[in-house]
C-alpha cells in the first residue's frame, strides 16, 4: 500500500539534500518549468483533492476563484495550527517531513501566482518551528525559494508565524486576522479570502496535510491519486485514534477505510476491561458515533451520511468508564475558553452549557437543564453564530443528548455522576 | 429599485442597502445592537436574525443577519417568523447572562436601547442561574462614566471610537467572555469625540458623567432642539434641563451637518449655564440696594439711552435676533461687530469668498464625500472639530469606493471593507505651521511660516489657472509639493480646500478660493470650506456693522458716550489696554450677558440675558446654514432674551425703529425685511401659531413626573405652566404627540424606542434625512459664474521683522472658547494660559530660557508673560494659547516686541 504523505517521514527529518534523493521537489521543477498555473489548478480540480483541515472543500476549486489578472502582492498561507482536541496528525507532517510541506506550498503558490506565503504554526509545536525554520532556509539557499526560482520568473518568499496558542486561529479568516497581527476574530464571508485575504489581497489558506500532498498528485497526476482511495473522495488520510485503546496513533491509509478497522486493526482494540461506547469521528468538534456506525467508511460523505463530519480525521474514542457528561464538560469548556468572543450565541451560549455540564455532573443537575442544553445546540447551529466555532462545539454535544441520554438523566436522577469521582 | 417580500408582503425598496436597514426604514421593528448606520455593520450582536427563503416554495428557510444581508431582487424574508422571533429572543437571554439587571440604578435607565430591544423580543424569564462574570471598572476621566458589567460586547464602542474617530486609547482586551472594552490603563480619554460612546453604547457601559453630577432620567427632562454654540459648525443638539438646570446635552440629528454626534467641547459645554458666575437679577453700579424690578431697570437703561450719545457693540455668540434688536436700539449707524478685528476682517473674507465665488461650501455631510482634501492653515480638530471628524471620513472615500468595486461589497460591510482598504488613505494634504492630529492621515504635511505656506497654495493656484500670478522663488522641495497637491486636485471628482482662521492669516483662505475657482473654471466640481470663529459669526457679519476699532475712535472723538453691549466680553476681542480705554472714555456702560465676566465688571447696568437653553434665537454657522435653537425653560429670575430686553427699552425710549415688536416672529419678520439676505430666515421654522391637531407641540416627554410635587415646597397649587409666546412648543407634557416638524422635534422617541436609537424613527431614510427635510436654511449659495477675481497677491516670503516677533494663535478645543470652560471637565483639559511659545533659537536669541518671564510691549503698552520653546516655530514667529480666560493680549496677529527679558524662574 502506498502512503505518499509518510513514507519519508523520520525524525530528525530529511534534510533538503536527502529529501532531494527520495525525490523531492522534483514536483516544484515540473510544475515551475513545465507547467503553467492554470495547469497545476486544473490537475488539482482534476484530483477531486479535498481539504483535508475539517470542511473537506475541493482544493483545486478554492485555488480558481482567486483572480489571476489583479496585480500586486497574493498570499499562500499553510495553516499549520492544529488545535483541534485529539488531532495529531499535522504535526507528525511538520516534524517528520518539513520540506513536503514546503514544496507543496511552492507549487501551490506558483498556481495561484502568489508572491509570499506564511507557514502560521501552532505555538506549542516548539519542535515543528525548529525543523521548518531550518528547511525554510535550505530552500532559500538552494534556490527553492526567493527570487527566480529555479531561474524561472517566478519569485516567492516564504515565512514561518508562530501564533500564540488561539483554537480561533485555526479558522481560516480569524488566522489572517491573527497574521495581520488583529485580533483573531473571523471576518464576515463574503468577500472570500481568495478575493480579499491577508492585508486585503487574495489569499489562499490550506491545511499542512493538503499541501503536503500537492507534490505527490503533481508528479504522479490525478488519477493515480484517486486510485488510492477506497472511495471517490480521492488519495490516502491520515488517520488518528485516540482514548482507551491499546494502540493509539495515526496512520496515513487509504481514504475509505471504515471505522472498524481503524479501531480494531491499527488502534489494536479497546484496551482490556475497557468497552468502546462511542467516538468523535474527526476531532473534537464533530458528532459522537456509536457501536452501529462501526462500518462507516471514514470519508467525507461516509461520515456525513452517518450524521457526522470526517473532520481531521483524527478520532477520539469514548469507553464505557468515563462520563460522558464529564467528557462533553471536558470539550465545552475547551471552546467556551477558545470563543473569541466576538458574537454573541457563541461567547454567552458556551460558557452556559458548560456550566450546565458541569452542574450536571457534579450532582447539581435539573430537570430543565436537558432542555435548556438541547436548545443551546440548535441555537448555536450553522448560520446562527458568526463562524463555525459554536457549531462545531454543539456537534459532541448535541449528539451526546442523543446517544447518552441515559446517562445525562441519571446524573439529574441520583444527583450525583454514577461514574464516581473524577478528575477534571 | 428591488422588489423584496416580507412576511409574504411586497415592498419596493432602494438597491444597495441592507435588510436590516430595509426593514428599519418601513417600519418595521426588528431589534439591533451592533449595527450603526454611520458604522455599517459587522455581524456581532445576531440581534437582527431573520429568516430568508430560497423562493416561494421554501416553507423552512435559513436564519440570517438581516444586517449582514443585501437587497436583492425577489428575495423573501420574514421578520416575525417563529424560529427567527424564537432566536432574536434567546439572543437577548445570552446577553442577560452576565447583564447586571440593575436599571434601577443605572443611568441609561429609561433611555435605554438595551432595554427596548429585551422588550421587543419578548425574552422576560430568566433561565440562567449561574453566576454572572464581574469586571473592574476605570475612571475615564470628567466626561463618562464606565461600568463594564452591563456591557453587552457590542463593539459599537471600539468601531466608533477607534475606526471612526481615530482614537488611540481606547479597545478590546481579553476574549471569549471576559472581553473588556477599555483602556490599557484608567485615564481621560484623549480623543475629543469620546462623548459619542455615551449615545453609541447601546446600555449603561459609557454614560455621560456631567449627567450623573445632577442625575435626572429622561423622562423627566424638559427639552429643546437647540444648536451648539461652542463653534461655527453649529452642530444640532438637544438640552434637557430639570429645576431650572441644564442637565445633559445630546446630539440631535441632522443628516447634513452633525449626524449622529458631537464633539466633547459641544456636548459637554454646556454648565456655563448653570454657573455661579450667572446673571440673574439686572443691577445698576456702583452698588445699588434691592434688587430691581424688570420695569424700573428697563426705564434706567431707556433713559441713559436717551440722555447719551449709545453706541452698540453686537456679538458672535449672541443670536441674529439679539444683534438685531441691539442695532435697531442704537441705529444701524452706531452699530459696531463684536469681533476682534482679525475675526471681523477674516468672517467678512469667508463671506465675500462664499457669497460671490463661484464654488459651494459643503455641508458637514458633504465633505465626508469629498475624496481629496487640501487643509490650509487650519488644526481643524481644535478649531471646527466635527469639521476633523468628517475629513477622517473622507479620506477613506477613495480607497473605499476602490475596495468596493474590487472585492465586490457593499459600503456597509464595515469589516471587509476595512480589511479591503487596509490603511490606504485619500490624498490630504495638510499645510499649517504646527503638527495637527489629522497628519497621520496625510499624504504630504508642510510646516513653516504662514506666509510662506499661503505662497505655496497660492502657487498651486497658478498651476491651475494661468490668470492668477505666478510666485516666485519657491525651493525645489515646496515646488515637488505644489506639482503633488495640483495633481491630487485634478486627479479628484469632488474635491475639498478647506482653510479659516486658525493661524489669523488671511493669505490662506484667499489662495483656497483661488484653488477652487480655478478648478471650477475648468469644469470641476470643488467644494470650498471655511472656518470663522464663533457660533453666529458669519450671521453677525451678513447683518453687518462697523469695526470694533472704530467704536474706540467715536469714544475718543466724543461722538460717543454710551456703550450698549450684547452678550460679548470685550476682553476677549482687543488687547487690555485698549478695552480698558473704552471704558474709560464711556460713561455709561450696559451690558446684556449672562456670565459675569471682566466686561460685566465694568458696567454701570447690567440686564442678565437669556443663554442658548432660556432664550429662542437664530445663528448661522460656517456654511451660512441659519439654524434655529429653541428656549429650554423659563428661569425663575429676571433672565431673558437679549432681544426682549431691547424691544422693551426701544419701547420706554420711544425709539421707532423696534416699534410694536413682541415677540419671535415679529422681530424675525422686521429683521428680514432690514436685511433682505436673510429672508429665508423666514420659513426656518413654523410660526407660533403653528399647531399640530389644534396642539401645541409638548417639551416634556408624557412620562415627566412629579410635576405637581416639584414645586410644592414653595406653593402646594401647581402653578399654571408657563406660556411659550414666541414657538409653537408648549412648557408641559401636554400637547400633540405625533411626530412634529424636524426643526421642532424636541427629542427623539417612539413607542418601544426610548433611546436615542428612536432617530430612526424619524428618518425619511435610515441614515438619511429627517421627515419633511433636515433643519436649517442655507443662505449663502455660490455665485453661478462668480462676481469675483482672483486674488493676485501671494505674501510676500516670510522675513522675520528686526527686534520683533510675530505673534500667532494656537487653538485648543478645550480652553480657547470662552463658554465651554465654565465646564470644569473641559478646563482641566485646557493648556496652561499666558505662556507665549517661541523657536529655540528665538529663545536663546532673547537671552530668555523655557519657563521663564519676559516683558513685551504693545503698542508701548507693558505686558508680562511666560516664555516656552516650541521646535514648530519657524524663527521669527512667536505663539499664543488663544481665547484662553483672562489672557491680556488677545489681539493676533500681531509683532511684538520683547524688552527686559528676566530670566526669573516661574
Amino acid at each position: 500500500m502506498e502512503r505518499p504523505l509518510t513514507q519519508h517521514i523520520t525524525f530528525p527529518p530529511l534534510g533538503l539534500r536527502q529529501y532531494e534523493a527520495v525525490g523531492g521537489y522534483q514536483a516544484a521543477r515540473k510544475a515551475i518549468r513545465h507547467m503553467t498555473p492554470p495547469e497545476v489548478t486544473a490537475l488539482v480540480k482534476e484530483s477531486n483533492l479535498k481539504g483535508r483541515g475539517g470542511a473537506g472543500f475541493s482544493t483545486g476549486m478554492k485555488w480558481s476563484f482567486v483572480p489571476m489578472d489583479v496585480s500586486g502582492p497574493k498570499y499562500l498561507v499553510a495553516n499549520a495550527d492544529e488545535m483541534e482536541p485529539g488531532t495529531f496528525k499535522d504535526r507528525w507532517l511538520l516534524e517528520g517531513n518539513p520540506h513536503q510541506l514546503i514544496e507543496g506550498m511552492i507549487v501551490s503558490a506558483f498556481a495561484i501566482q502568489a508572491t509570499e506565503s506564511f507557514v502560521f504554526l501552532r505555538w506549542a509545536y516548539k519542535a515543528a518551528a525548529e525543523e521548518i525554520r531550518k528547511a525554510i532556509q535550505e530552500a532559500y539557499d538552494a534556490g527553492y525559494l526567493g527570487k527566480n526560482i529555479l531561474g524561472s520568473d517566478y519569485s516567492l518568499d516564504m515565512h514561518l508565524h508562530t501564533g500564540v496558542g488561539r483554537y480561533m486561529c485555526g479558522e481560516e479568516t480569524a488566522l489572517l486576522n491573527s497574521l495581520e497581527g488583529k485580533r483573531a476574530t473571523p471576518r464576515a464571508k463574503p468577500p472570500f479570502p481568495q478575493v480579499s485575504g491577508l492585508f486585503g489581497k487574495p489569499t489562499i489558506v490550506n491545511n499542512v496535510e493538503t499541501l503536503s500532498y500537492i507534490p505527490h498528485i503533481v508528479n504522479k497526476g490525478a488519477a493515480w491519486f484517486q486510485s488510492l482511495s477506497h472511495t471517490a473522495d480521492g488519495g490516502t488520510k491520515i488517520y488518528g485514534v485516540s482514548g482507551k485503546v491499546n494502540k493509539p496513533g495515526a496512520w496515513e491509509l487509504p481514504m475509505g477505510v471504515t471505522m472498524r478497522e481503524l479501531i480494531e486493526e491499527h488502534a489494536g482494540g479497546m484496551k482490556n476491561g475497557y468497552r468502546f461506547r462511542g467516538v468523535l469521528p474527526g476531532g473534537a468538534s464533530t458528532d459522537f458515533l456509536v457501536e452501529e456506525h462501526m462500518d462507516v467508511k471514514m470519508d467525507f460523505a461516509g461520515v456525513a451520511a452517518a450524521g457526522s463530519r470526517l473532520g481531521t480525521g483524527t478520532m477520539v474514542v469514548l469507553d464505557d468508564q468515563t462520563c460522558p457528561v464529564g467528557f462533553v464538560h471536558n470539550l465545552e469548556h475547551f471552546f467556551a475558553q477558545e470563543s473569541c468572543g466576538f458574537c454573541t450565541p457563541c461567547r454567552e451560549g458556551l460558557p452556559w452549557t458548560e456550566k450546565l455540564l458541569w452542574a450536571i455532573e457534579q450532582g447539581q443537575g435539573r430537570e430543565e437543564d436537558l432542555a435548556l442544553l438541547a436548545s443551546h445546540a440548535t441555537l448555536l447551529g450553522p448560520g446562527n453564530t458568526f463562524c463555525a466555532l459554536a457549531p462545531g462545539a454543539m456537534e459532541p454535544l448535541q449528539s451526546a443528548l442523543k446517544y447518552f441520554r441515559d446517562d445525562f438523566e441519571r446524573h439529574i436522577k441520583e444527583q450525583k455522576c454514577p461514574y464516581g469521582d473524577h478528575i477534571h | 429599485m428591488a422588489t423584496i417580500y416580507i412576511d409574504n408582503k411586497a415592498y419596493t425598496v432602494k438597491d444597495g442597502r441592507n435588510l436590516l436597514e430595509v426593514c428599519l426604514q418601513l417600519g418595521i421593528n426588528l431589534p439591533y445592537f451592533c449595527w450603526h448606520p454611520s458604522l455599517g455593520s459587522v455581524g456581532a450582536c445576531r440581534q437582527c436574525a431573520i429568516k430568508v427563503f430560497k423562493d416561494e416554495d421554501d416553507k423552512k428557510g435559513r436564519i440570517m443577519m438581516s444586517c449582514m444581508e443585501p437587497v436583492r431582487d425577489n428575495v423573501r424574508i420574514s421578520v416575525d417568523d417563529s424560529e427567527a422571533a424564537a432566536f432574536r429572543e434567546h439572543v437577548i437571554g445570552w446577553l442577560m447572562t452576565n447583564h447586571p439587571h440593575d436599571c434601577a440604578v443605572c443611568d441609561e435607565g429609561g433611555s435605554c436601547h438595551l432595554q427596548d430591544m429585551t422588550v421587543m423580543t419578548g425574552h422576560s424569564y430568566r433561565d440562567y442561574r449561574f453566576t454572572k462574570r464581574t469586571y473592574r471598572n476605570q475612571d475615564l476621566g470628567p466626561f463618562l462614566n464606565h461600568e463594564m458589567n452591563r456591557c453587552i460586547q457590542c463593539y459599537r464602542c471600539v468601531r466608533f471610537y477607534k475606526d471612526y474617530a481615530g482614537g488611540k486609547d481606547l479597545d478590546v482586551f481579553a476574549a471569549h467572555n471576559h472581553v473588556y472594552f477599555g483602556r490599557q490603563q484608567p485615564g481621560r480619554l484623549e480623543n475629543e469625540f469620546s462623548g459619542n460612546l455615551a449615545e453609541v453604547c447601546p446600555t449603561g457601559v459609557f454614560t455621560d458623567k456631567t449627567l450623573k453630577s445632577h442625575y435626572t432620567r429622561k423622562w423627566d427632562m424638559t427639552y429643546a432642539p437647540s444648536v451648539c454654540q461652542g463653534c461655527s459648525l453649529g452642530c444640532n443638539t438637544v438640552a434637557g434641563e430639570r429645576y431650572g438646570s441644564i442637565r445633559q446635552i445630546t446630539s440631535r440629528y441632522n443628516g447634513e451637518v452633525n449626524g449622529y454626534f458631537l464633539c466633547d467641547r459641544g456636548r459637554y459645554g454646556y454648565e456655563f449655564v448653570n454657573s455661579p458666575q450667572r446673571i440673574h437679577q439686572p443691577a445698576i453700579r456702583p452698588h445699588h440696594n434691592g434688587t430691581p424690578s424688570s420695569d424700573w431697570i428697563v426705564a434706567q437703561a431707556a433713559d441713559k439711552l436717551r440722555n447719551g450719545k449709545a453706541i452698540g457693540i453686537g456679538s458672535p455668540r449672541a443670536s441674529l435676533e439679539s444683534n438685531f434688536a441691539l442695532r435697531q436700539l442704537v441705529g444701524a449707524d452706531h452699530f459696531y461687530i463684536g469681533m476682534s478685528d482679525m475675526e471681523h476682517d477674516h468672517t467678512a473674507l469667508a463671506l465675500k469668498i462664499l457669497r460671490d465665488g463661484p464654488v459651494r461650501t459643503p455641508s458637514l455631510h458633504e465633505v465626508e464625500k469629498a475624496d481629496m482634501v487640501l487643509i490650509l492653515g487650519e488644526d481643524l480638530t481644535n478649531t471646527a472639530p466635527m469639521l476633523a471628524l468628517a475629513v477622517r471620513q473622507a479620506v477613506r472615500q477613495e480607497p473605499m469606493q476602490d475596495a468596493i468595486q474590487t472585492v465586490h461589497i457593499a459600503e456597509w460591510q464595515d469589516a471587509a471593507v476595512r480589511e479591503a482598504m487596509q490603511d490606504k488613505k485619500g490624498p490630504l494634504f495638510i499645510l499649517h505651521t504646527f503638527p495637527t492630529k489629522l497628519d497621520e492621515l496625510a499624504a504630504r504635511t508642510q510646516r513653516g511660516a504662514p506666509d510662506n505656506l499661503a505662497r505655496i497654495a497660492f502657487a498651486v493656484s497658478h498651476a491651475l489657472g494661468a490668470e492668477i500670478p505666478a510666485v516666485n522663488g519657491l525651493n525645489d522641495e515646496e515646488r515637488e509639493l505644489v506639482k503633488e497637491i495640483v495633481q491630487a486636485l485634478e486627479a479628484a471628482e469632488r474635491p475639498l480646500v478647506i482653510s479659516g482662521y486658525g493661524s489669523g492669516n488671511d493669505a490662506y483662505m484667499k489662495a483656497a478660493a483661488n484653488i477652487t475657482w480655478a478648478l471650477h473654471k475648468k469644469g470641476k466640481q470643488p467644494m470650498l470650506s471655511l472656518t470663522v470663529p464663533e457660533c453666529n459669526s458669519l450671521g453677525l457679519e451678513m447683518l453687518g456693522g462697523h469695526r470694533l476699532d472704530s467704536a474706540l475712535d467715536v469714544l475718543r472723538h466724543g461722538d460717543a458716550d454710551t456703550l450698549v453691549i450684547l452678550e460679548n466680553d470685550l476682553y476677549r476681542r482687543a488687547d487690555k489696554h485698549i478695552v480698558d480705554e473704552m471704558f474709560r472714555l464711556a460713561k455709561e456702560v450696559i451690558v446684556v450677558d449672562h456670565l459675569y465676566n471682566p466686561t460685566a465688571e465694568r458696567a454701570t447696568l447690567i440686564l442678565p440675558a437669556g443663554t442658548f437653553a432660556e432664550a429662542d434665537g437664530t445663528i448661522v454657522n460656517n456654511e451660512g446654514r441659519a439654524q434655529r435653537y429653541y428656549q429650554v425653560y423659563v428661569p425663575k429670575d429676571q433672565v431673558q432674551e437679549s432681544w426682549r430686553w431691547f424691544l422693551q427699552i426701544a419701547e420706554k425710549a420711544g425709539i421707532p425703529r423696534l416699534n410694536g415688536l413682541q415677540n419671535l416672529d415679529d422681530i424675525v419678520w422686521a429683521m428680514t425685511v432690514a436685511v433682505p439676505a436673510l429672508e429665508s430666515i423666514q420659513e426656518l421654522a413654523p410660526a407660533a401659531d403653528f399647531r399640530m391637531a389644534g396642539q401645541k407641540i409638548p417639551r416634556e416627554p408624557h412620562r415627566y413626573s412629579g410635576r405637581t410635587a416639584m414645586l410644592a415646597n414653595e406653593n402646594v397649587s401647581e402653578p399654571k405652566p408657563p406660556e411659550d409666546v414666541d414657538t409653537p412648543l408648549s412648557f408641559t407634557m401636554e400637547g400633540f404627540r405625533g411626530e412634529p416638524p424636524a426643526p421642532l422635534i424636541p427629542f427623539f422617541w417612539s413607542p418601544g424606542w426610548n433611546s436615542v436609537q428612536s432617530v430612526n424613527k424619524f428618518q425619511s431614510e435610515i441614515g438619511g434625512a429627517l421627515h419633511g427635510g433636515d433643519p436649517g436654511k442655507r443662505l449663502l449659495e455660490a455665485h453661478v459664474n462668480g462676481r469675483i477675481p482672483f486674488f493676485t497677491e501671494a505674501p510676500e516670503p516670510f522675513v522675520p521683522m528686526p527686534g520683533h516677533v510675530h505673534l500667532m494663535p494656537i487653538y485648543h478645543i478645550f480652553g480657547s472658547d470662552e463658554l465651554s470652560m465654565h465646564t470644569s471637565g473641559i478646563a482641566g483639559g485646557a493648556p496652561e494660559p499666558f505662556v507665549i511659545y517661541l523657536n529655540p533659537e528665538d529663545l536663546h536669541q532673547w537671552g530668555a530660557s523655557p519657563g521663564t518671564w519676559v516683558n513685551f510691549e504693545v503698542d508701548d503698552h507693558p505686558y508680562t508673560m511666560a516664555v516656552e520653546a516650541n521646535n514648530w516655530l519657524p524663527r521669527g514667529i512667536a505663539a499664543l494659547n488663544a481665547g484662553i480666560r483672562g489672557a491680556e493680549v488677545v489681539d493676533m496677529p500681531q509683532c511684538i516686541r520683547f524688552s527686559n527679558v528676566r530670566t526669573e524662574t516661574i
